[in-house]
């Protein structure tokens, strides 16, 4: 076995050494009752090439933005990854080092998350983030419960334009907690419904949470949900499934949001069928100490070097136990370290010449299918790279049909909205060419007459 | 002697927005083909304030600087206790971004995904067959998310019994990742004493009708084998409990004996630590949970089945507890561990956690009588010594300090808590005799050095590029961003 180097000699050697006669006496503490009387029945190990041809074999069964056109979002984004992250991502002494307990000889990782937690603060317009979370939908989940915590209120609103998936894993990690989370109905523009708002909001209530852009791709009024939310003394939670919208749009901070959570997946890594990606969470100074997960800080070394540590550690687990913040220990680091890396190159300008591109792309794509026969626009409110379409064949047919085609046209919205049962919803990003636009338009189209 | 640790030439990086020249650029998108649009000017922002602009080149050698402060298990020996930082092996790497594999959406519609579900599959099933266990769901993302999906599923199942149970028996040995959950899973906590394994009388006394779970960590994290394991099951399960195990250490035990086995009824992998994948310097891991037959409704869905030659995402039960991720959890991380487990094999699996425990066992048999071993039975993976016996007025933190000067990262310190000045080393089985004799004459050397020069100690590290940190101000005043002329 090549990752076990010793040979019979040191085997017979070290238990010499231990002072036993055979590996078997190295498990005494097994009682026999408990010990597996046979072996393990698993496939015949693979050698390298076997194991390669396999998983291969398996991934040809894929399809994927290589041999589809995909308009597929929803929460995970098809976007230009620069070669140079996965380069430098493998870096052992990145991949192969674990959580920077020890300073002197993890600096790399620590001002890596220092700048990743920079970069943050500086896209959502919040004081304080940390150093990475799971995904976006336990970020978002971690939010609703921190601000439980701010304001000792059992009283949750869910805007039903935000993630169906994250709504999911929020009540995922309310379920026993004894919680009220309500939902918001949608307007007709498909932003949060106001009025409905308004008449659920009250003063037990802890946290409205919304996504920007929403679900269907549509950009909320932050500012309006932040005064609305702050006038009954919650805390406005935003969450950023695609934070390619925030090169252009205003940051969830300026306009007024308590708690930003998100998905960076769009920054560089891999749509890997759901993970890893990385979460985001960013507060306000004030709530920086309420916060979960890990948190690095400046400091210097005896000899007044900048350096940099694993800062605040009394509100989590390993020192305060049950009365920590969170459980999370371990995060996301590579997929922080392959977000920075993203952000670093795409910087100022780039950033924001890609959300232009993401713009312009989908509202081109949104204008063209919006003249097909027999499909419309759903939501009039502005949109960023997403929006759902309604179809008059079923939706399955349609989506199934195109697929034929190599085309994967969009997520169907029946099964999280029941009213939405005759909607899909499209995504169009920078990669996606204008032929494959047309194309998408064109077989529509054909199926529509 | 001569040591691993050297000292040589270490290039100073700045911080990346230090370096930031406005105009300069590190991308290349394709030209826009479509029409350029606009939106509200009310909408968008004015630019990133203090986002940097770097080149390419700024970028690369930045990072590339970064990376050579890290120690890496690819640097060397990292006995990091309870972590299990054994070699990743690199077809892993290569395996993971098999473009099929790496870049398939995860709402591709079933029929279009039968490549990463079959993997799925198959990946489920060698790790119910590792564990003993009926059913594995591989959602969560680390061992803490696993560890909040298996207490979950306990509470599922009292409250569809009409149970109304409130409160969780954790050994003092425990993670603090247990508490933590169980307090998130709206439990309250009754810790137990251990005197290096856990008594049948201490849960005895402790368990009653109130109690809903016992958590604990088999083996333990003192390394030892809870060699009571199947009778405490048997009278938290007589009591109506259900008994969770956190399986941050099996890499103790694969092919040995499984949890499932035992009595456990839910436990969580570490598919980061006992399947080899890369530790990622913080993540991303997975935790995967296996539970027994009565407790498949309560997983979270939806999980991986198959129908015929078809592999499906299964419709979630009415009685799941829910979603724990957005999509299907770090699939990336499945991808590695799996080709783990095929390169492997049963007796591969076996004989490595035959090596991990030969190798612990050996260092606790060069290092016994320099360092205090407080608990005397025979170990597994991994071994607790404790800092009672040095001299010069040295710590734990000292010791580990100085063996960064001589090439090795520090063991696990300070825990378990119930050892006053724990130092927990974990070698793990892809380490050589060589290695561990090194290592071990540093550890003596330093115990040395601490009788007749404990300066050198308490000085070190010397050799890193930076020096001890001043973690008192860090959190005092935290300064947790860069900021514009700050």
């Amino acid at each position: 076995m090549r990752f076990i180097p010793h040979t019979v000699g040191d085997v017979t050697e070290m238990l010499e050494r231990i002072g036993v006669n055979t590996l078997e006496d190295l498990f005494v503490g097994v009682p026999e009752p408990v010990r597996l009387k046979r072996p393990l029945d698993l496939s015949a190990p693979a050698s390298e090439t076997e194991l390669l041809r396999e998983l291969k074999a398996l991934a040809v069964k894929n399809a994927t933005p290589e041999t589809h056109k995909s308009f597929l979002g929803g929460g995970a984004y098809c976007h230009f990854i620069p070669a140079v992250i996965d380069l430098l991502i493998s870096r052992s002494e990145f991949y192969t080092a674990y959580t920077p307990y020890q300073p002197e000889i993890s600096q790399g990782t620590l001002q890596a998350v220092f700048e990743f937690q920079s970069l943050i603060c500086q896209l959502t317009g919040m004081d304080a983030a940390n150093a990475s979370m799971y995904d976006g939908a336990s970020a978002c989940a971690e939010a609703v419960l921190m601000a439980v915590r701010l304001t000792r209120r059992k009283r949750v609103l869910l805007s039903r334009a935000l993630n169906p998936r994250y709504r999911a894993v929020v009540a995922t990690y309310c379920r026993y907690l004894s919680l009220d989370l309500v939902d918001v109905a949608v307007a007709a523009d498909g932003w949060t419904d106001l009025a409905d708002l308004n008449a659920k909001l009250d003063e037990t209530t802890a946290a409205v949470v919304v996504g920007y852009p929403n679900y269907f791709g549509v950009i909320e009024d932050v500012a309006n949900l932040a005064e609305i939310s702050h006038g009954a003394g919650a805390r406005l939670v935003t969450a950023v499934a695609e934070p390619v919208a925030l090169g252009l749009l205003k940051s969830p901070g300026e306009l007024g949001a308590d708690i930003v959570v998100g998905d960076g997946q769009s920054f560089g890594l891999p749509l890997a069928f759901g993970g890893p990606y990385v979460g985001f969470f960013a507060v306000r100074q004030k709530d920086v100490r309420a916060m979960p997960g890990r948190l690095v800080g400046e400091t210097t070394d005896l000899e007044g070097q900048r350096g940099f540590v694993l800062t605040l550690a009394t509100r989590e687990q390993h020192i305060r136990r049950e009365k920590a913040t969170s459980n999370i220990c371990s995060n996301q680091g590579l997929c922080a370290l392959m977000a920075t890396i993203f952000m670093s190159l795409l910087g100022k300008q780039g950033l924001r010449e890609m959300a232009e591109q993401n713009l312009a792309k989908a509202a081109y794509a949104r204008q063209q299918l919006s003249g097909i026969k027999g499909f419309s626009l759903v939501f009039n409110g502005p949109v960023f790279n997403e929006f759902v379409v309604r179809s008059k064949a079923p939706v399955a047919e349609v989506l199934r049909r195109l697929e034929g085609v190599g085309i994967l046209a969009g997520i169907p919205l029946g099964e999280d909205y029941p009213e939405l049962a005759d909607c899909f919803l499209v995504c169009v990003t920078e990669q996606n060419q204008r032929e494959e636009i047309d194309a998408l338009v064109a077989a529509l189209q054909g199926g529509a007459a | 002697m001569t040591t691993l640790g050297t000292s040589g030439l270490v290039l100073n990086e700045k911080l990346l927005f230090e370096h930031s020249e406005p105009g300069r650029k590190g991308y290349s998108l394709s030209k826009l083909d479509v029409p350029a649009t606009a939106l509200p000017a009310e909408l968008c922002r004015e630019e990133i304030s203090g986002f940097p602009e770097l080149s390419e080149v700024d970028v690369v050698r930045h990072f590339t600087r970064l990376s050579t402060w890290n120690y890496g298990v690819d640097s060397g020996f990292y006995p990091l206790g309870s972590c299990t930082m054994k070699y990743n092996p690199k077809v892993n790497e290569v395996a993971a971004r098999i473009p099929g594999l790496a870049s398939i959406h995860p709402a591709t519609p079933a029929h279009l995904a039968q490549g990463t579900l079959e993997l799925m599959y198959r990946l489920q099933g060698a790790l119910a067959e590792v564990s003993g266990f009926a059913r594995v769901t591989l959602q969560p993302a680390a061992g803490a998310q696993g560890e909040l999906t298996g207490m979950l599923v306990i509470r599922a199942w009292h409250e569809a019994r009409g149970s109304k149970r409130s409160k969780v028996l954790i050994p003092d040995t425990a993670h603090g990742t247990n508490p933590a959950t169980a307090a998130l899973t709206g439990y309250d906590v009754v810790p137990l004493a251990s005197d290096g394994v856990l008594t049948l009388e201490e849960v005895e006394a402790h368990m009653n009708d109130d109690v809903a779970a016992l958590m604990v960590t088999n083996p333990n994290t003192l390394g030892l084998f809870e060699t009571n394991i199947e009778a405490i099951c048997k009278l938290v399960h007589d009591r109506g409990g259900l008994v969770y195990c956190d399986g941050a250490n099996l890499n103790a035990l694969m092919g040995i004996a499984r949890p499932g086995d035992m009595g456990i009824d839910v436990m969580h992998f570490n598919l980061h630590k006992t399947f080899s994948t890369p530790h990622g310097g913080g993540g991303p891991g997975a935790g995967p949970v296996g539970v027994t037959e009565k407790l498949i409704p309560y997983l979270p869905g939806p999980g991986v089945e198959r129908v015929g030659n078809d592999y499906r995402l299964e419709a979630e039960s009415a009685d799941s507890v829910g979603r724990m991720m957005a999509f299907h959890g770090n699939v990336g991380v499945m991808v590695r561990a799996y080709a783990y487990i095929r390169s492997m094999g049963a007796a591969g699996l076996r004989r490595a956690s035959e090596m991990a425990v030969l190798n612990a066992n050996y260092v606790r048999a060069r290092l016994e009588g320099v360092y205090d071993l407080p608990y005397k039975s025979r170990s597994l993976h991994e071994v607790v010594f404790s800092d009672k016996d040095l001299e010069g007025g040295c710590h734990t933190l000292d010791v580990a300090k100085r063996l960064i000067d001589y090439g090795y990262h520090p063991p696990t310190i300070y825990f378990p808590l119930v050892v006053k000045g724990a130092i927990m080393i974990e070698p793990t089985e892809t380490e050589s005799q060589e290695v561990l004799d090194e290592f071990c004459d540093a550890m003596i050397a330093i115990a040395g050095e601490a009788r007749d020069n404990p300066e050198l100690l308490h000085q070190a590290p010397v050799r890193s590029r930076i020096r001890r940190l001043d973690e008192t101000t860090a959190a005092r005043k935290p300064k947790l961003k860069w900021e514009e002329g700050a």
